[in-house]
């Protein structure tokens, strides 16, 4: 063997397994990996044929792991085992039943969040306690803002600079199971007696202050927003003499409604096409007297350990072939013309997703000051400890 | 300390000896005595320097032992308690957290958790009392009853449930008390619309089930201890078997009951997980209200006013819950586990 050959030749197999087990060890890295090994090379080489690598190509190292928080039942698993398929990176998936849960992760620090599905009203909040950095839209090709819908994303910009992504708009409703409850409800106040009669033991309500404390407030006749002390403590005398008759405090209804344990529950609109779409007789309903509309977004805090990644899913998310298979498995409607286009026809015309524009009129987006206003985060404590 | 001053020659040595002697209740230090007979310290008087040698390596060795849990009780439990009674004097920042005050308002808003305090006050020394029901009888089985040759196999069963994490425990209960679990059999038999989950029974089920193992051996290793003899002696004499429960087995076991309820009774006060899954958020427990004002209000310093005063409740029960142990069973040989 010429001294030619044997630094010429392939890496042998013994050569291989060696510095296979160094890089699983954390010994080198992947770049020493791939560049000893030839392996770097022949993927380089075999990526110029069309066809062989279809995975957009990423000038970052992407890492193996990223996190994202959310919400619950929100995304499509297929599409993060897609993600995962295309990039080799793998998503753990963090879920929350409130912006505040999320807010106080973020504030005490070290979440470990690449991504997060914070809801509009409190974006605001996040850039002036500097939790969330502006996005390099550069980095999220696939997202145009042309195309989006000014009513819902306006809020994901503050003073003109982008930090969130708009993921899907939505509403606060009710859904009833019409097996269980027979009286037809219409509003908030309907809600609240119902949960007091015909469903003693069986409505829930969600463990979250902005729609619980909101929702009661709508059925006394006050703004979803109101921070005035005497209605808030309108509002807390109904809550506290409604808790006794509840089934739970949760925001992760879905389980107790498919196994009809509860039979109503204060409700997002994705959760109630999911309901409806596997039990019929789960109905889902708007508040004539008002309730919250809204729209979550996606955005990157400051804290990412693995950024470039967040980038990626988010651009992976943006990408409309990809957000129309979990608009249709999430049930959300979307904010994006784009997306919209691509749609089938029973998932636009479906009124729980797309609902009339007049029911929408009462609704109100949650205010940034409910998010950090003192008296509702405690009247929501008291409330589930009374 | 129960001897007078030392009486021995005066070696840093001896002085040891005898203070831990005397520490120990025992009237004299043989050893020292024989060392005064023969050797008159024959040691401290050749060499000042060897005790003193084995003194400071003696130190070293005791700091290397208690070093590492002393450091790591200083950085995760005193540190942190310093800073939560810090955090309780102190006030909520405008967007939540923590913000430097000193105030006593945090302690002055107890009140307003009357009901979680009152809530786990009830049902901690109540499901710990269940546990000590269903433990019991299983612990004397275990004990007394049990071929020796399978003991070890049943003891050990005991702990299986430890090798499966308690969240997914706790999960499944949420699904055997579900609509689709007991309440769907009790539907096929004509009842109706039976609810178990979300209610203060669901989770004293919750508590028996997770806890048991923890009740279950104090009690064994109690019962394990009682002399046979004893037992064998009260039948001679006449006595039934129920009046020998009674006026012997009980009462000797009784240091084992009073670990098993204190030690159950402790963690149930800091209980946050069986609430949360089998109460739905509407049993709520103090360690719920701690989670919510860290988790969701972001009520910093009211949540360390709160903690404060449950490690200070806690404090009070476990020394009331030893003294009466002590004072029962006659004797300071009562620990946990």
């Amino acid at each position: 063997m010429t001294k030619w050959y044997r630094e010429n030749a392939p890496i042998s197999a013994q050569n291989l397994t060696d510095e296979w087990m160094r890089l699983k060890r954390g010994s080198v890295t992947r770049r020493h990996f791939l560049g000893v090994t030839g392996l770097g090379l022949a993927a380089a080489v075999l990526a110029r044929q069309p066809g062989l690598f279809n995975s957009a190509a990423y000038a970052e190292d992407l890492g193996t792991t990223m996190s994202l928080a959310t919400w619950p039942n929100y995304h499509d698993p297929a599409t993060f085992e897609a993600f995962t398929a295309a990039t080799g990176v793998a998503v753990e998936v963090n879920v929350f039943g409130s912006n505040e849960e999320m807010l106080a992760k973020l504030q005490a620090g070290g979440t470990g969040w690449d991504l997060f599905v914070p809801t509009n009203y409190t974006i605001s909040t996040y850039v002036k306690l500097g939790l969330i950095a502006p996005l390099e839209l550069a980095k999220v090709p696939a997202f145009s803002q042309a195309t989006e819908s000014a009513r819902f994303t306006t809020e994901g910009a503050i003073d003109g600079t982008t930090y969130a992504l708009p993921k899907n708009w939505g509403t606060t409703g009710m859904a009833v199971n019409t097996s269980k409850i027979k009286t037809k409800l219409t509003s908030w106040k309907d809600f609240f007696e119902v949960a007091m009669t015909e469903a003693d033991g069986r409505a829930m309500v969600h463990d979250y202050q902005l729609t619980t404390i909101g929702s009661a407030l709508v059925s006394l006749g006050y703004s979803f927003n109101s921070i005035k002390p005497e209605e808030l403590a309108k509002a807390e005398e109904l809550l506290i003499k409604v808790k006794p008759h509840l089934y739970g405090i949760n925001s992760d209804y879905q389980p107790g409604m498919r196994a009809t344990d509860a039979w109503m529950t204060m409700c997002w609109t994705n959760d109630g096409a999911q309901l409806n779409r596997d039990m019929p007789e789960v109905a889902y309903i708007l508040g004539a007297d008002g309730g919250e509309i809204w729209t979550d977004f996606y955005a990157i805090p400051k804290s990412a350990a693995n950024k470039p990644a967040g980038y990626a899913l988010l651009d992976y998310l943006m990408t409309p072939e990809n957000a129309v298979k979990e608009h249709i498995a999430n049930g959300a409607p979307t904010t994006d013309s784009r997306v919209l286009a691509l749609l089938p026809a029973d998932v636009t015309s479906n009124k729980i997703v797309y609902p009339d524009e007049a029911s929408l009129t009462k609704l109100e987006f949650g205010a940034a000051v409910t998010l950090t206003d003192p008296a509702r985060a405690e009247l929501m404590a008291r409330f589930k400890s009374a | 300390m129960r001897g007078a001053k030392p009486t021995g020659c005066g070696s840093p040595v001896c002085l040891t000896a005898h203070t831990l002697f005397s520490l120990l209740g025992r009237r004299e230090c043989g050893r020292h005595r024989a060392a005064q007979k023969f050797e008159r310290c024959r040691s401290y008087r050749k060499s000042k320097m060897k005790p003193m040698i084995t003194d400071r390596k003696r130190h070293l060795v005791t700091a290397a032992l208690v070093a590492p849990a002393g450091l790591w009780l200083l950085v995760f439990l005193v540190l942190p308690f310093m800073a939560m009674v810090v955090f309780s004097f102190g006030e909520r920042a405008p967007e939540g957290g923590y913000q430097a005050a000193f105030t006593f308002a945090q302690f002055a808003n107890l009140p307003s958790r009357a009901a979680a305090f009152w809530n786990t006050m009830m049902i901690a020394p109540v499901g710990a009392f269940l546990c000590l029901i269903v433990a019991y009888p299983v612990a004397y089985y275990l004990a007394i009853k049990s071929d020796p040759k399978y003991r070890l196999v049943l003891v050990s069963l005991v702990v299986v449930p430890f090798w499966t994490s308690l969240l997914v425990r706790t999960y499944a209960w949420m699904y055997i008390l579900g609509s689709r679990g007991i309440p769907n059999l009790l539907g096929m038999i004509g009842i109706e619309d039976i609810r178990l989950l979300n209610t203060p029974g669901a989770v004293l089920l919750g508590i028996v089930y997770g806890y048991l193992p923890l009740m279950i051996m104090p009690i064994y290793v109690s019962l394990e201890k009682l002399d046979r003899r004893l037992l064998e002696a009260s039948a001679d004499l006449g006595a039934k078997p129920v009046s020998t429960f009674f006026g012997i087995t009980l009462p000797l076991s009784l240091p084992g009951v009073m670990t098993g309820v204190a030690l159950v009774t402790i963690l149930l006060l800091g209980e946050y997980l069986i609430p949360q899954l089998l109460g739905g958020g509407k049993v709520f427990f103090i360690g719920n209200a701690l989670v919510d004002l860290f988790l969701q209000s972001r009520n910093w310093p009211f949540g360390s006013a709160i903690a404060v005063t449950l490690v200070v409740v806690v404090v009070i029960v476990l020394s009331v819950a030893m003294r009466i142990a002590w004072k029962v069973s006659g004797s300071r040989q009562v620990d946990l586990v």
